[in-house]
C-alpha cells in the first residue's frame, strides 16, 4: 500500500527502535506477559506498522463502503443514513405477556422486534406433550398454533414493523403463521419484512435443538429460502448464525469459519432447486455474536463480509453485488456474562456493542445485565436498549465509516483472521462438507476442546475474568426483583390449546395433515402445505408429528 | 488411589429441553481428567431415563445440569424416580441457571449442593472427592 523507499525507511526505524528503545524500557520495566495473544490464539505484536499490511490492496481488500467486497460496509453510507435496527429478543410466558412487552419495546424506541419462543415451540412439541413439562413459557413465549401468533401480533400492524424470529426446525410453520396473520390484518407478502433463523446445520453441533437428521433439515432449511424468493421477496428466509456456535465454546476464527461454511452448504442446495445465486443469495442474512476482545471482533466482522463477498462472486458465479453483500445481526456475549456483581455486565455488553458498531453491524441486540440470573426484567432490558442508543447518539462513532479502518492492527488481524477461517473452510470441504463433518463430529469436537481450554485458562489466571478469577468479592449484589415466570402460564396455556383444539373443523385438520405427509413423502416444498394446515389450526406438534414420522428423529452424536 | 480402589462414578444429565451443554460437557471433562468414571447422557432426558440410567451404569455420583428454569419442576421428579429405585445413596448436585431463592427447596428434595456460572473445575472435583457416599 505504501512507496517502497518509505517502506524501506520505515523498516530500518523499526529495526533501531526494537534495538534500543524497547530494550531500554524493558530492562526498567518488563512487560506484563511475555506473549499476547486474541482469544482465538492468533499472536499480538507489540506493535503494527505500515509493514503489516504492505501486501494489501485497496481497491481490491478493502474497496468503498457499499461495493463488493464489503470490507468497510454494506450500505454506502452506514450509520450516517440510517442506525442499525435495535432488535432486542424478547419473550416469556404466554402470548399476551410478550404482547405486552413488545409494545413496550417498541414504545422505548425499539426498531424491530425478535421473537424468542420455549424450548417445546423449538423443538416441535406443543405445550400439552409430556417433554414440555415445566418448560412452557420459561425460556420464551408459548406459540402452539395460529391463535397463539395472533394474540403475540395484536395490535402490531405487520407492513410497519420487521420481526426476527429466532427458530430453526419449526422454522416454516412460525413463517407460515405469521403470513396467516398478515393476510387477516390485509397485509401482503411481498410487504412482509423480517428474519427466520431457520439455520438447522448449526443445530447438530452448537445450539443443538434438532429435530430431524441433518439431511431432511437442511431440506426444510431450503423450502423456507425458495419460497421467500419465490413469494416473500422482503423476508430474510435464514439468518446463517455464528452465536450459537461461538457460545458453544468456539473462538473467534472458528465462528467465522464454521458461519461461513453453513452458508456455503445453504446456496449449494438452493441452487439444486433450480433457482440462480443472484435469484436469492442477496436476502442471505448473518448472525453473530461479540466477544470480549474487542479488535478481533472488528476484524471478525471485516473479514466476514469480505470472505463472505469473494465466496459468492468466485465459487457461485453472481453478478449482483447485492448477491455478494453480508448483512449481520450482532449480539453481545451471553457467556461472557456473570452472576457475580451482575451490574458489571451492562459495563461488558456495552464495550461489546461498541465493537458491533464499529464492526459495521445492520442490526444488534444487547444482552441484559441480569441474564446471568434469569429473564431480563423490564428495568434491566431499558438499560441494555439505552447502550445501543448512547452509542448512537453520543459516542460520534457513528459519524463516519468504518472508522477503523486503515488502522495498521485492525486490517492485519482481519487479514489474519481471513486467512485462518478460509484454510478451516478447505478443511470441511475437503470432508465432504458440513454434513459430512457433522456425521464425522468434526464441528463438535472443534468446539468442545476451545471451550475446554478456555475455561482451564480461567482457572490457571492466564485469562482474568473480573468477579470471577480476580477482582471477587464476598458478597455479591443481586437485583431484587428476578423476572419469574408464575404456575398460572402453563396453565392458561394449556386450557387456550384445549379450547382451540376443541373449535376446529377436523376433517379439514385430517386432511391438511393427509396432504402434508403426502407432499413430504414426495419431497415437495413443504410451505404451502403447511400455511394451509396452519389456517386450519393445525398445531406445530401435529406437524410436526407427521413430518417426524416420514423424516425420523436426530439422535444426537455425543461429543464429549 | 491405589490401583485396588474403586473409581468413582459419575453420570452428568441434561434434563428438560434446553440445550446449553457446554457448562455439562466441561465438568464430565474435568472429573474424567480427575480420574473418575464419567458417563454422560446427552440432552433431553426425562426424569425415568436419567434414573434409569443412573441404575444401569451404577453410579455413585450424579450431577445435574439445567439452564432453561425447568428445575423447579423436573429436580423433584429426578429425586423422586431415584428414591422409587432405592438409589438414595447417590451423591446429587446440580448446575445451571438457578436463582438463589429456589435452592432450599432444592436441597429439601435432596439435591446435595447447587453451584452456579463461574465455579471452577477444581472445586467441583474436590466437592465430589470429599461427598461421595457410597
Amino acid at each position: 500500500m505504501f512507496d517502497q523507499r518509505k517502506q524501506a525507511r520505515i523498516r530500518k526505524q523499526r529495526q533501531k527502535w526494537e534495538k534500543t528503545t524497547v530494550p531500554n524500557w524493558i530492562k526498567r520495566h518488563p512487560e506484563r506477559r511475555k506473549d499476547f495473544e486474541t482469544v482465538s490464539g492468533i499472536p499480538v505484536k507489540r506493535l503494527y506498522t505500515p509493514e503489516d499490511i504492505e501486501n494489501m490492496d485497496y481497491s481490491e481488500d478493502l474497496g468503498f463502503p457499499g461495493e463488493a467486497p464489503f470490507t468497510r460496509g454494506v450500505h454506502a453510507t452506514m450509520y450516517r443514513g440510517r442506525f442499525w435496527t435495535m432488535r432486542m429478543f424478547a419473550g416469556f410466558g404466554t402470548a399476551e405477556q410478550t404482547n405486552e412487552r413488545f409494545k413496550y419495546l417498541l414504545k422505548e424506541g425499539e426498531t424491530g422486534l425478535s421473537v424468542a419462543l420455549d424450548y417445546p415451540t423449538i423443538m416441535g412439541y406443543d405445550s400439552d406433550h409430556a417433554m414440555s413439562l415445566g418448560e412452557v413459557g420459561q425460556c420464551g413465549v408459548a406459540v402452539s398454533h395460529l391463535k397463539d401468533m395472533e394474540i403475540l401480533f395484536d395490535g402490531i400492524p405487520l407492513d410497519k414493523v420487521s420481526t426476527s424470529m429466532t427458530i430453526n426446525g419449526p422454522a416454516p410453520m412460525l413463517l407460515g403463521m405469521y403470513i396467516c396473520v398478515g393476510d387477516k390484518q390485509g397485509v401482503p407478502r411481498e410487504k412482509l419484512a423480517g428474519t427466520t433463523q431457520n439455520d438447522n446445520l448449526k443445530e447438530f453441533f452448537a445450539q443443538k435443538l434438532c429435530i430431524f437428521p441433518p439431511a431432511p433439515s437442511l431440506k426444510l432449511s431450503t423450502d423456507v429460502i425458495e419460497y421467500c424468493a419465490r413469494h416473500v421477496p422482503k423476508w430474510n428466509p435464514v439468518s446463517i448464525s455464528g452465536y450459537h456456535i461461538r457460545e458453544a465454546g468456539s473462538n473467534a476464527v472458528q465462528e467465522l469459519a464454521f458461519t461461513l461454511a453453513d452458508g456455503i452448504a445453504y446456496v449449494e442446495s438452493t441452487l439444486e432447486r433450480g433457482l440462480k445465486v443472484d435469484e436469492f443469495a442477496g436476502r442471505l442474512s448473518f448472525f453473530f455474536a461479540c466477544h470480549n476482545n474487542f479488535f478481533e471482533e472488528v476484524a471478525k466482522f471485516r473479514a466476514a463480509r469480505r470472505i463472505w463477498a469473494r465466496v459468492v462472486r468466485d465459487r457461485f458465479k453472481a453478478k449482483n453485488p447485492r448477491s455478494m453483500w453480508m448483512r449481520m445481526h450482532v449480539q453481545t456475549s451471553g457467556c461472557t456474562l456473570t452472576p457475580q456483581q451482575p451490574i458489571n455486565n451492562a459495563i461488558r455488553t456495552a464495550y461489546q456493542a461498541l465493537a458491533a458498531v464499529l464492526g459495521g453491524t445492520q442490526s444488534l441486540h444487547t444482552n441484559s445485565f441480569d441474564e446471568a440470573l434469569c429473564l431480563p426484567t423490564e428495568e434491566a432490558v431499558t438499560v441494555a436498549l439505552r447502550t445501543q442508543q448512547l452509542i448512537a447518539h453520543e459516542t460520534g462513532v457513528t459519524d463516519t465509516i468504518d472508522p477503523l479502518g486503515g488502522s495498521y492492527y485492525v486490517e492485519a488481524l482481519t487479514n489474519e483472521m481471513e486467512e485462518r477461517a478460509l484454510s478451516y473452510i478447505d478443511r470441511i470441504d475437503s470432508m465432504g462438507g458440513v454434513i459430512a463433518g457433522i456425521e464425522k463430529g468434526f464441528f463438535q469436537k472443534e468446539i468442545a476442546d476451545s471451550a475446554y481450554k478456555y475455561q482451564k485458562e480461567v482457572e490457571r489466571h492466564e485469562r482474568t475474568v473480573v468477579g470471577i478469577n480476580d477482582y471477587t468479592v464476598e458478597k455479591d449484589w443481586i437485583p431484587m426483583d428476578l423476572l419469574r415466570i408464575p404456575p398460572h402460564v402453563e396453565k392458561e396455556q394449556l386450557a387456550r390449546l384445549e379450547r382451540v383444539k376443541q373449535g376446529r373443523n377436523r376433517q379439514k385438520v385430517k386432511q391438511s395433515l393427509d396432504k402434508l405427509f403426502n407432499d413430504a413423502d414426495k419431497n415437495k416444498n413443504l410451505m404451502p402445505t403447511m400455511i394451509e394446515a396452519l389456517k386450519a389450526y393445525v398445531t406445530i406438534g401435529e406437524i410436526t408429528e407427521v413430518l417426524r414420522s416420514v423424516y425420523g428423529e436426530y439422535r444426537e452424536l455425543i461429543v464429549v | 488411589m491405589s490401583a485396588k480402589e474403586k473409581k468413582i462414578r459419575v453420570l452428568i444429565a441434561k434434563p428438560g429441553l434446553d440445550s446449553h451443554d457446554r457448562g455439562a460437557k466441561i465438568v464430565a471433562r474435568a472429573l474424567r481428567d480427575a480420574g473418575m468414571e464419567v458417563i454422560y447422557t446427552g440432552l433431553r432426558q426425562t426424569p425415568d431415563q436419567i434414573a434409569e440410567t443412573a441404575l444401569q451404569e451404577d453410579v455413585d455420583v450424579i450431577g445435574l445440569s439445567i439452564l432453561s428454569g425447568a428445575h423447579t419442576t423436573l429436580f423433584p421428579r429426578i429425586m423422586q424416580t431415584l428414591k422409587k429405585k432405592g438409589m438414595t445413596d447417590v451423591l446429587v448436585f446440580a448446575g445451571g441457571i438457578i436463582p438463589e431463592e429456589d435452592i432450599p427447596a432444592l436441597k429439601k428434595a435432596g439435591i446435595r449442593e447447587v453451584f452456579g456460572p463461574g465455579t471452577s473445575t477444581s472445586t467441583l472435583v474436590e466437592y465430589v472427592k470429599n461427598n461421595v457416599l457410597k
